[in-house]
């Protein structure tokens, strides 16, 4: 489905090419880190894809990241309890999911105004917070779910392929993932098929939250240190992603899998760039341009199959 | 060849999609001054010849010919130019812009005053000639979306006339017509054929189809068997020739009617006011009445899609207006209009199928793909759907087989309780045959069938009762031997039969 093979293909080709070009491409050591910095994309981003798959957006998910990583470390400072801090990392993920799910699906709000408003919300809600701190210093329990290796491979990369193993079978194996996909592909239809529209709706923005909450996690692990702004450049990347993995921005069709490949496109350019000494004031432009000839190839391949 | 050159024709046209020849050689002429009528079955491909005739597909074999010349059309916009227009089953009109704007959509340049900018007082009167034209009464200021789908079918060949389009071509333009509106259309159609105008006509109603049609094309399988004059073969030969068998359209046993499974009593929403009907077990239930007279709101209204005051019981216990409950406790809605409201276009066959029974065919959660493919291919099966597989979008299907998919999710859901708007609309004689066998079916076997329907003569032949509808008002209510088209137009009408006496 959407070309997912290909989207593989061209992953696979540009390793080569990569492989090639460069000496330290192909070595354990970058590819292990590649899939690192591929896992905080991917998480941000898989709750995104099953909004969008639903017929919806979700703008906030870079500052959910950032408000449930600031909670998650003003909590474990206040009581040195990780307990506590992946707690209320998960809780504060979901509930800002959950009030996007409420503005949307209840409220009926549109899905790019409601999440942009939490967008603005969680955001300034970590500012003030943080009031300009930066909160470090975090136990190795907590810092293992960024830095850790489980059998050789980082735990970040486990979790990314728990959540996509986890979001593919709830997408093609549940009920409420059947559901999900028919929902995004013609709301009306879908109400008038009595499937619970709502419910569904709150489900996945909920579910998108509490991914950030995981995200959240991931990097207090990783970066060892929370302030205010910490998720912002994950925004546009996240939306990359999605794209790139061939979901389609009108709803009912899509992916988890395409999502990770396209966050693995998106992370392994990045560090082909730099591998190949290519500044960094590039990176967005080739990024732009991958999209646009992702998403031009599909055009293209779906009027010839028309 | 001898004689005037035809407008239009298609020479030996070919055209193939992924697994399906959809044209196989197909010769048509349309001339000046008559109407051609094309009959097929779904399927048999008329979508297709339509979309060649209309510039929007290519043939693959053979080529078009506008007045004996041979011409490729590269979009539809150059079909225009070249004098055909397409009227469309499913209609085209912008929701949100006003009607004079929709019939000048990308013509705007024809009203430019001496200062380059629009004189929109000379489109609105453009508009209103166009509009008047085909008898369409609304103020040319007011959006396409306040029309109800019979207007803006009316709205599509006033666009079309004001094209000074040679050929038209319609593709079941009364499938949505109250009998006065079709009426209207047919002394339309009548006087742009003395005009010279050249029309393409698709229907699938055998009344038409001998009052309209001066020659018919007869299609199956992608390939023309037919071609006839007027009056050279009856309803029954006709529908032999689509349906390479004969099909007998009998009428049903009568139905012991059991015991009332929904009741409405005083229910009021937009479009309706106080309403009460009554629903009974092994019962197919008319409603009849003009479009826009409350029909479809009523249907909506039952099943919870529309909030509205009132009391709706099933089984004697109240049922709250909400599509989910209503679902779940055993209704199923067809709705009239099955691409927006009906299909996900994009999904594929087995998930249009299976929408409402996601849940039912779960095991603690889990859809297994597996079980789902099997309910689907029975319901393909069950429902004869004409369909490479399951896995297909839904929105390559012909129009008959897409409607026997929204039919089929409900019995896939097991509903118990049919609401059915418009079931046949836009589907050829064989699959309405077949729709007709199957709500018969689910009569037989204890259901209650509540069918809207504006073809009089399908209300009459398959149900027990039925209620009239006019301005939103139950009017009437016929059984038995007194339910006869005579009667259901007699109540539908004396509202405007009265303006007439008094006006």
């Amino acid at each position: 489905m959407n070309a997912l093979p290909a989207r593989i293909g061209a992953l696979l080709l540009l390793a080569l090419a990569l492989s090639l070009a460069t000496e330290g491409f192909a070595t354990a050591t970058n590819l292990l880190n590649v899939l690192r910095q591929a896992s905080l994309l991917f998480l941000v981003a898989s709750g995104l894809t099953l909004v969008i798959i639903g017929g919806g957006l979700d703008l906030s998910v870079a500052a959910n990241l950032t408000l449930s990583a600031c909670t998650a470390a003003l909590a474990f400072k206040a009581t040195g309890s990780v307990a506590a801090a992946v707690a209320t990392a998960l809780g504060c993920g979901l509930a800002v999911g959950l009030l996007n799910g409420l503005l949307v699906a209840v409220v009926r709000v549109p899905a790019f105004l409601a999440t942009y408003g939490t967008l603005w919300i969680a955001s300034g809600a970590a500012y003030w917070l943080m009031a300009g701190r930066v909160v470090y210093g975090f136990p190795p329990a907590l810092r293992g779910l960024g830095t850790g290796f489980v059998l050789g491979v980082p735990t970040p990369v486990w979790i990314m392929l728990a959540v996509a193993v986890a979001g593919g079978a709830f997408l093609f194996l549940s009920a409420a993932g059947r559901e999900v996909f028919f929902t995004g592909a013609n709301e009306e239809a879908a109400r008038l098929s009595g499937i619970p529209v709502r419910r569904r709706r709150i489900l996945v923005y909920g579910l998108s939250g509490l991914m950030c909450g995981v995200a959240a996690l991931v990097y207090l692990g990783r970066v060892n240190a929370a302030e205010a702004g910490l998720g912002d450049p994950l925004l546009l990347p996240a939306v990359a992603a999605v794209l790139i993995g061939g979901t389609s921005l009108f709803g009912g069709a899509g992916g988890l899998a395409g999502t990770l490949v396209g966050a693995l496109i998106l992370t392994t350019v990045t560090n082909g760039l730099n591998l190949l000494d290519v500044g960094a004031a590039w990176h967005p432009f080739v990024t732009g341009t991958i999209i646009l000839a992702a998403l031009g190839a599909d055009a293209l391949l779906a009027r010839r199959g028309a | 060849m001898n004689g005037p050159a035809p407008l239009m024709a298609l020479r030996g046209v070919g055209k193939s999609f992924p697994g399906v020849r959809a044209l196989d050689g197909v010769d048509l002429e349309v001339f000046a001054g008559e109407v051609h009528v094309i009959l097929g079955q779904n399927g048999a491909g008329k979508s297709t010849l339509i979309r060649i005739l209309g510039g929007a597909c290519r043939p693959d074999e053979g080529h078009v010919e506008a007045d004996g010349r041979r011409v490729a059309f590269a979009s539809p916009a150059m079909a225009a130019r070249m004098g055909v227009a397409v009227i469309h089953q499913e209609l085209t009109a912008v929701p949100h812009l006003d009607l004079a704007r929709n019939i000048f959509l990308g013509r705007e340049a024809a009203f430019r005053n001496r200062l380059g900018l629009l004189d929109l007082g000379a489109m609105r009167a453009a508009a209103r000639r166009a509009l008047d034209a085909v008898g369409l009464r609304a103020d040319v200021r007011t959006e396409a979306a306040a029309l109800d789908v019979a207007g803006q079918q009316l709205l599509e060949i006033a666009k079309a006339l004001s094209q000074d389009s040679r050929v038209l071509v319609m593709d079941e333009p009364t499938a949505s017509l109250s009998v006065p509106e079709a009426e209207r259309l047919f002394a339309i159609i009548r006087r742009l054929r003395g005009e010279g105008h050249g029309i393409v006509y698709i229907s699938h109603r055998m009344p038409e189809v001998k009052a309209l049609g001066d020659r018919i094309t007869v299609m199956r399988d992608g390939r023309r068997v037919a071609l006839l004059r007027r009056g050279e073969a009856g309803a029954d030969a006709l529908v032999a020739m689509m349906v390479g068998r004969a099909v007998a359209l009998s009428r049903p046993p009568a139905q012991t009617p059991g015991a009332v499974l929904l009741e409405a009593e005083g229910l009021s929403a937009p479009g309706i006011a106080d309403a009460s009907i009554r629903l009974r077990a092994g019962e197919v239930v008319g409603l009849a009445g003009l479009v826009g007279s409350g029909r479809t709101e009523l249907l909506r209204a039952l099943f919870g899609a529309e909030r509205g005051a009132g009391a709706v019981r099933l089984g004697g216990r109240p049922l709250p207006a909400d599509p989910v409950r209503a679902a779940a406790a055993g209704l199923g809605l067809v709705p009239e209009d099955r691409k927006r409201q009906g299909l996900a276009l994009g999904r594929p066959v087995r998930d249009n199928l299976l929408s409402a029974s996601f849940r039912r065919l779960a095991r603690r959660g889990v859809a297994w793909p597996a079980r789902l493919e099997r309910e689907a291919r029975s319901l393909v099966s069950r429902l004869s759907i004409r369909t490479a597989g399951t896995g297909v979008r839904v929105g390559t299907l012909s129009g008959g087989n897409q409607q026997k998919c929204v039919f089929g999710r409900w019995l896939s859901a097991e509903a118990r309780i049919l609401l059915l708007d418009e079931p046949t609309r836009g589907v050829d004689v064989a699959a309405k045959a077949e729709i007709h066998a199957t709500i018969r079916a689910r009569a037989g076997s204890g259901c209650a069938v509540l069918l809207v329907s504006s073809e009089l003569p399908e209300l009459i032949h398959l149900c027990d009762r039925a209620y009239v509808l006019r301005d939103g008002r139950i009017v009437g209510e016929l059984a038995g031997a007194a339910l006869t088209e005579a009667a259901v137009l007699r109540l539908a009408v004396a509202q405007e039969a009265q303006a007439h006496a008094h006006g």
